[in-house]
């Protein structure tokens, strides 16, 4: 979407290192004069959000790690310690600890925009492709970052979760072996856990970077899905227009964010993790953090090991098959009468088995995640069928007539139909 | 220069070269995954932590049952009551999941001891049924209480997800009422 660049070095020495390293040049055209189309609304700050609060966790992992002992005789007491004895440990680590969570309501809120507008639609598949990549790290790292307080829920989490493997037929077995370093979840497991849950958000960083590139490259997707067709009148420059709105949507979210930390700190978490780790005791009702909760309810609802593990699994790999299994070409679903319900059912069915996860695995929950699972599953069968004859709204010609006919009242000429919302990759 | 081209078939000493150098490679590139992939295996330590253990089974009263850890995993010794006995063996077994009769799972003259690892075939949580007045699952044995499957009071599986009986490890009797396990 980018044109040329419009950088011009102002003194000496910016023309110095201009020739040398254009390091001032990328920033400018990525994040000052770079356009970004004019009716971009408030779903769209959860990008500059994400990169937020990725740099908050990390910036507070490392302050973590030098007061944290990965040991499982002293993992549980060095998290106390942080607590009581630190300077300002116990807000470190309980910002650290709503951040997971705070970055997962977001990351949520971004992937169902991303599917509400279409935004995994050619030329944007390789985009979405890396996003639900960082999606698949994201689900890693917070799960070994459970695993570090070794308190009950860390324990027998890691216990569960690494058990998945031991499904695969043959040489399951083996490879939960290796996870574990030795005959049952110990030592090694938190030791390698340790060591891969600071290692996996610097590769997070690396395909963020990357998926930053792909959005640059192919520019931004909007809410009436029609490409940019001409960048004097249907964008405006990244600053200061989305800088500032970001930067709105970044102090709002912040203040949700703050409110945990100061007033509900333990809110999304388990009681059962301020018990010291015991291998012998299972506590009575084990659950993951809400953030996985709609796919260990998928995990629960067949009844059988391998296939469990493999619903659950799919349910998280679909969604990189999105592009070619949603047969239509309109991107928004404003303007999709018939995929705009089927989207919103299937919200309502992914917060449903969010709460059935929740519950105990006995009669009736287990028969309602059954049938959410399968609604799950049967949201995308439908997307396929449904492009196939869905009749869309006409679309506004171009961003620029959209933006003035909702300022008229909405009844400036939309000339438009769906063809119009063909890939036209960038300009 | 006079190159050595074998112009029949268009190979030249440089894309022998470039096969052998890419090979040499390879196994290079292969012969150091060997230790990064094994040094996650269980140490040397951990291995020799699972020499044998004797446990004396007089102090467990015909009811009870007791936990104890060999190689890190736990295990259950269950002092099985005459009416768990006799359930366990008149389970048809061709109506199991995982078709073992109880006579496989006990030794011979010692059949009040059900030994078995105590960690659910499903995903590892620990089932309840050791202490009194937990819940012992529809089958007089043991009931998981994360995913719920249900064991009998022989440590078959009988309900639920999980796909194999508590398996029973490496044992041997040493005298009456002593065991050396491993």
């Amino acid at each position: 979407m980018s044109g040329h660049s419009s950088y011009v070095p102002k003194t000496g020495i910016e023309r110095w290192l201009d020739a040398r390293l254009p390091i001032v040049r990328l920033a400018h055209d990525s994040a000052v004069s770079y356009p970004v189309p004019r009716n971009l609304n408030y779903l769209w700050t959860f990008g500059g959000i994400l990169v937020f609060m990725l740099v908050a966790q990390i910036v507070t992992g490392i302050i973590l790690v030098m007061h944290y002992t990965p040991h499982a005789t002293m993992a549980f007491n060095s998290v106390e310690h942080i607590m009581r004895d630190v300077n300002y440990g116990w807000l470190l680590r309980y910002l650290h600890a709503n951040g997971a969570s705070m970055f997962f309501i977001a990351v949520y809120v971004h992937i169902f925009r991303g599917i509400y507008y279409g935004s995994y639609k050619a030329p944007r598949e390789v985009l979405w492709i890396l996003g639900v990549v960082i999606f698949l790290l994201m689900m890693a790292t917070a799960f070994m970052g459970y695993v570090l307080p070794w308190g009950q829920m860390s324990f027998w989490g890691a216990t569960v979760i690494t058990n998945l493997f031991s499904a695969l037929p043959v040489i399951g077995e083996t490879i939960v072996t290796y996870l574990w370093g030795g005959y049952s979840v110990d030592n090694p497991t938190l030791n390698r856990f340790f060591s891969l849950h600071y290692l996996l958000p610097f590769m997070i960083f690396g395909v963020v970077v990357l998926h930053v590139w792909a959005l640059h490259h192919v520019g931004q997707n909007n809410p009436t899905g029609v490409e940019v067709k001409n960048v004097e009148k249907d964008t405006v420059p990244f600053t200061p227009y989305a800088t500032i709105k970001d930067l709105f949507g970044m102090v709002v979210f912040m203040i949700v964010f703050g409110w945990f930390v100061f007033y509900q700190p333990n809110f999304m978490g388990h009681a059962d993790n301020y018990i010291p780790a015991n291998p012998a005791a299972t506590p009575a009702h084990i659950v993951p953090e809400w953030y996985f909760l709609p796919f260990y309810a998928i995990l629960r609802a067949i009844p059988d090991k391998l296939g469990g593990v493999l619903a659950m699994g799919s349910a998280i790999v679909v969604l990189a098959f999105l592009p070619w299994i949603d047969t239509s070409k309109v991107r928004s679903m404003n303007y999709r009468p018939i995929a705009r319900q089927l989207f919103w059912a299937w919200l309502v069915v992914c917060i449903g088995l969010g709460y059935l996860g929740a519950m105990p695995a006995e009669g009736g929950y287990v028969v309602a995640s059954q049938i959410f699972t399968v609604l799950y599953f049967g949201f995308f069968v439908a997307l396929f069928v449904v492009g196939l004859f869905e009749r869309p709204k006409a679309l506004p010609t171009s961003i620029a007539d959209s933006v003035l006919a909702s300022a008229k009242g909405g009844s400036a000429a939309r000339l438009a139909t769906a063809t119009a919302a063909e890939p036209n990759v960038k300009g | 220069m006079a190159h050595a081209t074998d112009t029949s078939t268009g190979t030249t000493r440089r894309d022998f070269m470039l096969l052998a150098t890419g090979a040499a490679g390879a196994v290079a590139a292969g012969s150091i995954v060997v230790p990064l992939i094994s040094q996650l295996a269980p140490d040397a330590q951990t291995v020799a932590a699972g020499a044998p253990i004797d446990v004396d089974l007089a102090p467990v009263a015909e009811g009870q049952a007791i936990k104890l850890f060999w190689r890190g995993k736990l295990i259950f010794v269950r002092h099985r009551t005459k009416k768990e006995i006799d359930e366990a063996k008149a389970v048809d077994i061709a109506t199991l999941r995982d078709p073992q009769t109880d006579e496989q799972r006990t030794k011979a003259g010692h059949e009040q001891y059900l030994i078995v690892y105590g960690n659910c075939t499903h995903l590892g949580c620990v089932p309840l049924g050791n202490a009194p007045g937990d819940p012992k699952g529809d089958y007089d044995g043991w009931f998981c209480p994360c995913h719920g499957s249900h064991y009998d009071s022989s440590g078959r599986i009988r309900k639920g997800p999980a796909p194999l009986n508590l398996p029973v490890p490496p044992y041997a009797f040493t005298a009456d009422t002593k065991i050396k396990i491993g």
